[in-house]
């Protein structure tokens, strides 16, 4: 009896930690590639409904899952084109326009789910997982791990593909320049404002498909705030990370898994406080930092914006 | 990121072209219209959206400044809003201009008021008002500056940056407010997770014949009280020298950890005052799970009055009115409230295109 609790409350954990991570692991990535450029992007949780809307909404009418997702991310990289004119060409303060976008979003969204949805309150068809080969099979791992819609797989290979591009191409290098050292870049024959705004659209895409994923395979609907919180959640996985973008799986894990946990007790009948395994991951987190985050170190210049005739 | 109202400059060149007079007038009239301006521009495009939505803006409008503003009962909510929001800009207004960004006021507020929440209805038999609201306000101070010690000591011994640190300790706040509601301060003779309720006998006394309480005089007193300290005293000097330039502040020899501490234990004391004022003075009682977050929309709003007390009040009054009356503006034309959000969302937006223009000419005017 016991151990078929446990194989249950296993795979229960895993896979609904990897659900709650994948998108904490897009819209991280794209925030940390945008802080390395030097934009904080306060904003992200905004892109990230904005994203959850639309997928929804295209899902719903297309009846494809991956044109939602790819609608998604379209949304969150026109949402992110607000934060490309105030905070890269116009230099309006960055936090002020992160929340600005997040507030807006919240009610934008909102309104058009109350005008639209209201009455129905349609729910998408779950979204179909894809069994990887061979290591699906593995008893609660294969379960847990290895048997998710194929986006899960995706976020992972993006954050390889991510880590690659930084460390071995020019873009990477322009990147990594526009953050710390822009007046650099400029010197260089490089242009810090084209370079972060690349940034922040690629971080306005990947906000979007990592909102589109909550809609589409982690609740299978949109309710207004239905991304709770995750976009800021995402800037805290981003701000740790510092550049090792596969420190944000790691931490999305973790915090995926924490959040699941509670799930995953109440199926074996264990009735723990949900709220205080809500605190465990920033918990150890903050424990972690104490002890270990002694060299902190972000771009120089995150969050400053950047004025060519300044020096 | 200016952390200086960066102004003084430019008024000082204005000055020396424009007799003296004449240039005050023109920039205060310059500075209500820059304020002034994006408003309504905010209304225009949030006119468009109500139209879209089928409708009609102007009775929307109406409605919010009759339910907000004009309205008594209206206006004394609105008043009533404006105490805590006043006490949590006077944090920021501490914090930002040092450098410091405290994005974990609503971790703080929150925390703080749980506890306040906690202890009044237990301490309010026991003791006269004249006792209990000291009480309360202290227990709210101690509580938020508390709840930033971890932040705080990362940032002055370690250099963590405060932002993923408030942020976090936001989180915990949020989970460990509601844990201690349904846990431990659980009121047994409701239904729902709450606390005790403070009787409405036992709350701040009200100013004049009005509902308002007393919480709303120390929010004015807080926010041109740190108005006065950062521009006319030593101390506020200080910490607008570390916002600046940190390394110029450790060169002429400040104590930057002494100074850090109390930059952080000083802005989130004020969010945990905040709390307490908005418990003893109106709520009386916390749920779990309350969060008004309002030190997210308070944010904001302090940045765009550049850290500049009077303006700080005017830009919350403004946003109380528009919060309390779009409330009830939203139910009469049966929108949800999330109307209120993105009004206040392109508020923000167009403020922002305020600033850069002010920013713009300003720079102008020096070359």
């Amino acid at each position: 009896m016991s151990d078929i609790l446990s194989t249950v409350f296993l795979a229960s954990l895993l896979s609904g930690g990897v659900i709650t991570a994948v998108p904490l692991v897009f819209a991280g990535l794209g925030e940390a590639i945008s802080e390395r450029a030097g934009v904080l992007n306060v904003g992200l949780e905004g892109m990230m409904l904005s994203g959850a809307y639309v997928a929804f909404v295209v899902s719903l009418n297309f009846d494809s899952v991956w044109l939602g997702f790819f609608a998604g991310g379209l949304m969150g990289m026109i949402v992110s084109l607000l934060m490309v004119v105030f905070c890269v060409r116009l230099n309006t303060n960055q936090i002020v326009i992160g929340i600005a976008i997040t507030l807006g979003a919240e009610g934008v969204t909102a309104l058009l789910h109350n005008a639209r949805y209201s009455d129905t309150y349609p729910r998408l068809p779950n979204a179909e997982v894809f069994d990887v080969p061979l290591v699906s099979k593995i008893p609660v791992f294969g379960d847990g791990l290895f048997s998710h819609h194929p986006s899960a797989y995706l976020a992972v290979g993006l954050v390889i593909g991510a880590t690659w591009l930084m460390r071995s191409t020019g873009i990477g290098l322009s990147i990594k320049a526009a953050g710390d050292q822009p007046h650099a870049l400029e010197a260089a024959g490089g242009d810090p404002r084209a370079t972060r705004t690349l940034a922040v659209l690629i971080a306005g895409f990947l906000a979007g498909v990592g909102g589109a994923h909550i809609a589409l395979v982690g609740a299978g609907l949109f309710v207004p705030a239905v991304t709770h919180g995750a976009g800021f959640i995402a800037i805290v996985l981003a701000m740790l990370a510092r550049g090792h973008f596969s420190w944000i799986v790691a931490g999305a894990v973790l915090i995926g898994m924490s959040l699941s946990l509670t799930t995953a007790l109440q199926l074996v009948g264990v009735d723990i406080p949900i709220d205080a395994v809500q605190m465990l991951p920033f918990l150890l987190i903050l424990a972690v930092l104490f002890v270990f985050g002694r060299d902190s170190y972000l771009p120089a210049a995150l969050a400053l914006p950047y004025e060519r005739d300044a020096h | 990121m200016t952390m200086l109202p960066s102004s003084s400059g430019v008024e000082a060149d204005l000055e020396a072209i424009v007799p003296a007079t004449e240039s005050r007038l023109r920039k205060r009239v310059n500075t209500v219209l820059m304020a002034v301006l994006p408003v309504i521009a905010a209304s225009v495009v949030g006119a468009v959206l109500l139209g879209a939505l089928g409708r009609d803006p102007i009775s929307f409008y109406a409605n919010v400044i009759d339910h907000g503003l004009i309205g008594s009962l209206g206006r004394q909510e609105s008043l009533i809003r404006m105490a805590p929001l006043l006490l949590i800009a006077a944090g920021l207004m501490i914090a930002f201009p040092a450098g410091i960004w405290n994005l974990g006021t609503d971790g703080q507020f929150v925390m703080a008021g749980v506890v306040v929440a906690a202890v009044g209805p237990e301490l309010a038999p026991r003791t006269s008002g004249w006792v209990l609201f000291p009480i309360l306000f202290a227990i709210g101070f101690a509580v938020g500056a508390a709840w930033s010690i971890v932040p705080a000591v990362m940032k002055a011994w370690f250099g963590m940056n405060e932002i993923i640190t408030t942020l976090m300790t936001t989180f915990l706040g949020l989970s460990f407010s509601a844990l201690l509601v349904k846990e431990y301060f659980d009121d047994p003779s409701t239904t729902v997770p709450q606390t005790k309720v403070l009787a409405v006998s036992d709350r701040l006394p009200k100013l004049f014949d009005t509902r308002v309480h007393v919480g709303l005089v120390v929010g004015l007193v807080a926010v041109l009280g740190v108005h006065y300290m950062m521009t006319r005293t030593a101390f506020g000097l200080r910490l607008r020298i570390v916002g600046m330039n940190p390394a110029a502040a450790q060169h002429a020899g400040m104590n930057m950890k002494a100074l850090t501490l109390s930059i952080f234990l000083l802005s989130s004391g004020f969010a945990g005052l905040a709390a307490a004022v908005d418990i003893a003075g109106v709520q009386g009682v916390v749920r779990a799970e309350w969060n008004p977050s309002f030190g997210f929309t308070v944010i904001p709003l302090v940045f765009l009055a550049r850290f500049h007390g009077p303006s700080v009040i005017a830009f919350i009054g403004a946003f109380a009115v528009l919060s309390i009356g779009g409330e009830s503006a939203s139910r009469k034309a049966d929108l949800p409230n999330f109307f209120v959000l993105v009004l206040v969302a392109l508020m923000l937006l167009f403020l922002a295109v305020s600033e850069y223009l002010q920013a713009k000419s300003a720079k102008a005017h020096m070359t």
